[in-house]
Formats: C-alpha cells, sequence, structure tokens
C-alpha cells in the first residue's frame, strides 16, 4: 500500500433524558422496571391515545443546544418518521426533521494532536422505541414498552472527526457536558449514551469525500474505536483492490469484532416524514432562552478556573476531578465539611479511583457520603488512625458508607500512643529477636525494619508508625 | 393536470405501507390518488409568496405538560386488546431486523 488514506468521521449521537416521565405521557422512565409496567395508551400506540409534550424535555434539549454553542430554533416543531417495526408500536416515530430544537453549534475536543473544534450540526428531540426480546424456539418476539416514549436528544455531527481518538474525546466531551448539565447520565453500556458512527476514506490531499458507510449498536468507548478501526481497513481494502464501498449500515458485532451489513441503499428505508398533526407548535421566546441560560450551572471549564484560586490545588488535580461532575460535586462537598481541598482531593485521586478500578465502577456509581469522608480526613489528622487503618477503613466507607468515627470505636482501630503499652511490646519484641537486635547493633540498619514489622504486627497494625520507630532506636540503645 | 401514477408507484407505495393489493384495489388507488395530487395542483395555482408555511390548522402553542409522574402500572389493561400476548409482554411474530 503506497496510497495515504485519511478517515472522516462524523457521528449520530442519542443521549437518554433524565426526565421522571416519558416525552409525551406521565408515564415513569425508570429503568428496570417490569415488562410493560411503565405503559399507558400513549406509548402503546393505542388508538385516540393523544400525545402531550413534557416542558422539561424543551428544557434539557435547550440547555444541551446552549452548552454546544448551537443557535435554539424559537419555532419549532415535530415530525412523523414512518416505519413498521415492533418496537414502535404507532408504526412512527415522532422526531424532529424540518425544524429541530437546535442547530449549528460546536464542541472544542483535546486529544494528543491538540485541540479542535468539531461542528454540531442539529440536535433534535424524538423517542425511543421498545425492546424486543427475540424466543429461540418458539418463533415469536415478546414486546416490552417500558422504553417506548422515553425521551431522547439526538445529537448530529458535520463530518469532522479524523481518528478514533477524535470520536473518543467528542463523546467524552458531549457526556461531560450531559452530565454536568444534569440531563442525563449518558451510561453506553445502559443504552443512555448511543453512537452509530458514519465513516468514510479518501486519499490524503482529496477533497471530495469518499462513499460512507454507518455503523450501529456500538455501546462501549472500546467497541467504537475497534469498529472504526476495522471499517478503516476494510474501506481501504476495498478501494485498494479496486472495487467500490457500498453505501450501507453495518451492525458491530462486539465478541467477533467484525461488522456485518445490515441494509444497504436500494433498500434504504422511505421515512416519509410529515408535521406531526397530534402536537402544536414550540415557539421558544429570548425570555425563555435567558430563563434556561441562566440556569446552566457551572461547567467544567469554569470549575477548572475556580478550583485553583479557590482551593489552591493543582491544575492536575483539578482536571482529574472535575472529569466527572460526580467527583466535583463530592470535592466540593467533602472539602465544604472539613476544609481540606488538597487531602480530600488525594482520597479521591488515589484510594476513590483504585477502587473504582478495582470493581469496575465509573463515579456515577458512588454512594458513599461527604460526611463519612470528611470525618475520615479528621480522624487522620487528629492522629487517632494512622494511614494504613485509614485506607482500610476507607474500603468500608467506600463499599457501606459506613460511620468512620463509629467504625473505628467498634472495631478498636485507635492508634496506640500509649507509651507503656508500646514499651511491652517492644521489650518482648527485642527479646525475641536476639539476631536481628545484635545484626543492628552491628551496624546493620535494615534490621531495624525488621523489629518495626514485627512490633506492629503484635500491636495488631495500630501503633503509631513513628513514635515505634523512635521508641526502638531509644530502646536498642540502652 | 391530469397526474398519472405509475404501476411501480403503487407498487413501492403499497409496500412503504405494508399493504397487499389485489389488481382492482391498485387500480381503484391509482384512480385515487391521481384525483388527490390533481387537487394539490390546484391549490399550487395559488400565488403563496410571503405566507409562512403551515404544519396546523389551530392557531394554538407550546401546550405542555409538567414533568410528573401520573401514571402507574396498568400493565393488564394495556395488554388486554393485543392480539397475542404474555403474562407480561406483547407477542409478535419473531422479527429481527
Amino acid at each position: 500500500m503506497t496510497k495515504q488514506y485519511e478517515t472522516v468521521i462524523g457521528l449520530e449521537v442519542h443521549i437518554e433524558l433524565a426526565t421522571k416521565t416519558k416525552i409525551f405521557c406521565g408515564c415513569s422512565t425508570e429503568f428496570g422496571g417490569a415488562p410493560n409496567t411503565h405503559t399507558c395508551p400513549v406509548c402503546t400506540g393505542m388508538p385516540g391515545s393523544l400525545p402531550v409534550l413534557n416542558k422539561q424535555v424543551v428544557e434539557y434539549a435547550m440547555a444541551l443546544g446552549l452548552a454546544a454553542n448551537c443557535k435554539i430554533t424559537q419555532v419549532c416543531k415535530f415530525d412523523r418518521k414512518n416505519y413498521f417495526y415492533p418496537d414502535n408500536p404507532q408504526n412512527y416515530q415522532i422526531s424532529q426533521l424540518y425544524l429541530p430544537i437546535a442547530r449549528d453549534g460546536y464542541v472544542e475536543i483535546e486529544t494528543g494532536t491538540g485541540k479542535k473544534k468539531v461542528r454540531i450540526h442539529e440536535m433534535h428531540m424524538e423517542e425511543d422505541a421498545g425492546k424486543l426480546i427475540h424466543d429461540e424456539w418458539d418463533d415469536t418476539s415478546m414486546v416490552d414498552y417500558n422504553r417506548s416514549g422515553v425521551p431522547l436528544v439526538e445529537i448530529v455531527s458535520e463530518p469532522d472527526m479524523r481518528s478514533a481518538d477524535e470520536v473518543i474525546a467528542y463523546l467524552e466531551k458531549l457526556r461531560m457536558i450531559a452530565q454536568y448539565l444534569g440531563v442525563s447520565d449518558c451510561k453506553l453500556q445502559e443504552g443512555s449514551m448511543r453512537a452509530d458512527v458514519n465513516l468514510s476514506v479518501r486519499e490524503a490531499g482529496t477533497e471530495e469525500f469518499g462513499t460512507r458507510t454507518e455503523m450501529k449498536n456500538l455501546n462501549s468507548f472500546k467497541a467504537i474505536a475497534h469498529a472504526i478501526e476495522g471499517e478503516r481497513e476494510r474501506q481501504i481494502e476495498l478501494l485498494e483492490a479496486g472495487k467500490e464501498v457500498v453505501q450501507e449500515t453495518r451492525r458491530w458485532d462486539d465478541n467477533k469484532e467484525h461488522s456485518y451489513a445490515m441494509r444497504s441503499k436500494e433498500d434504504a428505508q422511505d421515512y416519509r416524514y410529515f408535521p406531526e398533526p397530534d402536537l402544536v407548535p414550540i415557539v421558544i421566546s429570548d425570555e425563555w432562552i435567558a430563563q434556561v441560560k441562566a440556569r446552566q450551572p457551572e461547567l467544567r471549564t469554569e470549575k477548572l478556573e475556580r478550583y485553583k484560586k479557590e482551593f489552591d490545588i493543582p491544575q492536575y488535580d483539578a482536571e482529574i476531578i472535575t472529569e466527572s461532575k460526580k467527583m466535583a460535586d463530592l470535592f466540593e462537598a467533602t472539602t465544604e465539611i472539613c476544609g481540606k481541598p488538597k487531602k480530600v482531593a488525594n482520597w479521591l485521586m488515589v484510594e476513590t479511583f483504585r477502587l473504582m478500578k478495582d470493581h469496575g465502577m465509573e463515579a456515577e456509581d458512588l454512594t458513599f457520603s461527604p460526611a463519612n469522608l470528611a470525618k475520615l480526613i479528621d480522624l487522620v489528622d487528629a492522629g487517632t488512625i494512622n494511614s494504613s487503618v485509614a485506607k482500610k477503613v476507607f474500603e468500608k466507607v467506600f463499599a457501606e458508607d459506613v460511620d468512620p468515627e463509629k467504625y473505628v470505636e467498634e472495631n478498636g482501630l485507635k492508634m496506640v500512643n500509649d507509651e507503656g503499652a508500646l514499651r511491652e511490646t517492644i521489650e518482648k519484641v527485642i527479646e525475641a529477636n536476639p539476631q536481628a537486635v545484635a545484626d543492628y547493633k552491628g551496624g546493620k540498619e535494615k534490621a531495624l525494619g525488621a523489629l518495626m514489622g514485627q512490633t506492629m504486627r503484635a500491636m495488631k497494625g495500630k501503633a503509631n508508625p513513628g513514635i515505634v520507630s523512635q521508641m526502638l532506636r531509644e530502646m536498642l540503645q540502652e | 393536470m391530469a397526474n398519472r401514477i405509475s404501476d411501480e408507484t403503487i407498487e413501492y407505495v403499497g409496500i412503504l405501507a405494508k399493504l397487499e393489493l389485489s389488481d382492482s384495489e391498485k387500480e381503484a388507488a391509482k384512480a385515487d390518488m391521481e384525483k388527490m395530487l390533481d387537487y394539490i395542483d390546484t391549490l399550487n395555482e395559488l400565488d403563496t409568496t410571503g405566507i409562512e408555511p403551515m404544519s396546523h390548522v389551530f392557531d394554538v402553542s407550546n401546550v405542555f405538560r409538567e414533568d410528573i409522574v401520573t401514571n402507574g402500572d396498568d400493565r393488564e389493561e394495556m395488554l388486554a386488546n393485543a392480539p397475542q400476548h404474555t403474562e407480561d409482554s406483547f407477542k409478535v411474530p419473531r422479527t429481527i431486523g
């Protein structure tokens, strides 16, 4: 292969909004209910039922649009997208084609190759579909409409990305914005954030786009990166062999790390969009936009600046902590209680991240309270427990949100600073280890470590290591 | 005027609407659609320069609900009208797309 190829990628990202109810009816959006327990005549498409728009959906969509520097469409409406599939009980999806809620925005991303803008073509509001479970034996499918009518915002980018790295950075940026705004939890695994990847390749230096394919069913950052690499290779191989790329939709199989053609352009669906007659237009006044703007919470860039000024923590710490809203909230709340920002930052960045990794958790999954982390930090500072005990106590705080004061009390974990008890233990250790004592006296500093270790073990780890070391030295001099 | 609907078009529209039409039904549908298109042509004779396209016949906008859960579990009722269902789900012919 001698030619150089450039990959051109655009994304369609679906974000499930964190409203309490569905977009057009008063059914709960709660995840994981028993099948069809969150349904009503509207979201099961019963004839004669009428949709009524959830105002919160419009405000969340506006918030997302504004945060991504979009223009809000001040006269905006819904359209019907017609298709037959049992996950969609009305035989049409209520979406937006002609006047989507937001247009012409951008977000800034940063990768190893620097900063760049990814332009947003548009954002539109629509409803989610139900879930089909296929019965392998019975030749039937079971339909659960609990997800039918859950509000989504689809964010369509311009074809501005050139690598898997840029795609991941873009998705992380969108996720961060949505989480900071509190409009979605954006969990790829649970499907509350989904991405379809449009990809084409072209010879480096050419202006014209190649034929693109669309890949669906990508539910992790890893799958997205692999699918992009795989599809790039597949298209280049076709071009090198003098063949053509066919415009088609492909489904990624994460287990086989391979994509399959789902449908080609020839049988592409004709959705016959038309204005939704059951919903009246939305007219968004300047005042309404101003209100939503005024309610926008502090986003990451502003938070970063404030942390450095207000808490005097290093840039690196501030960056790690503000990567997720949840972590930033924990940091602020804990610091507010104990007033020790740098120590709070350390506990979050070291022990919390370690345990999250061990348990395969994300910041959003954390359940311990700021009050209990603050107490733990105070216990260490007051010399009530030493740092190795503190790490063990934190594991309990992390897992069960225990009250560290009570836990330390009930399990007798207080650091022993009582010289009498220590002296007794050290005497026993010295007596039991004549060889190590002789080695130390003969100048082997290392031998002290062995005696320290024995003393700490005898004290069940609760002794103050500084005091033990000092007392050992003194007593060995005697 | 006098729009003509081809056999291919009526076939395609039938597929999109998931309708199986007999030959006589096809002919009748063609005649109906031709009349509809003729009527649209009549409308097109009007000069609509400067007139905002209308998507709704009522002069009403911003009809919203608040984000409050008002519906409970009504599964039994929802499943009652389904041609086929199990204890908790709608049952349809096996579909994979």
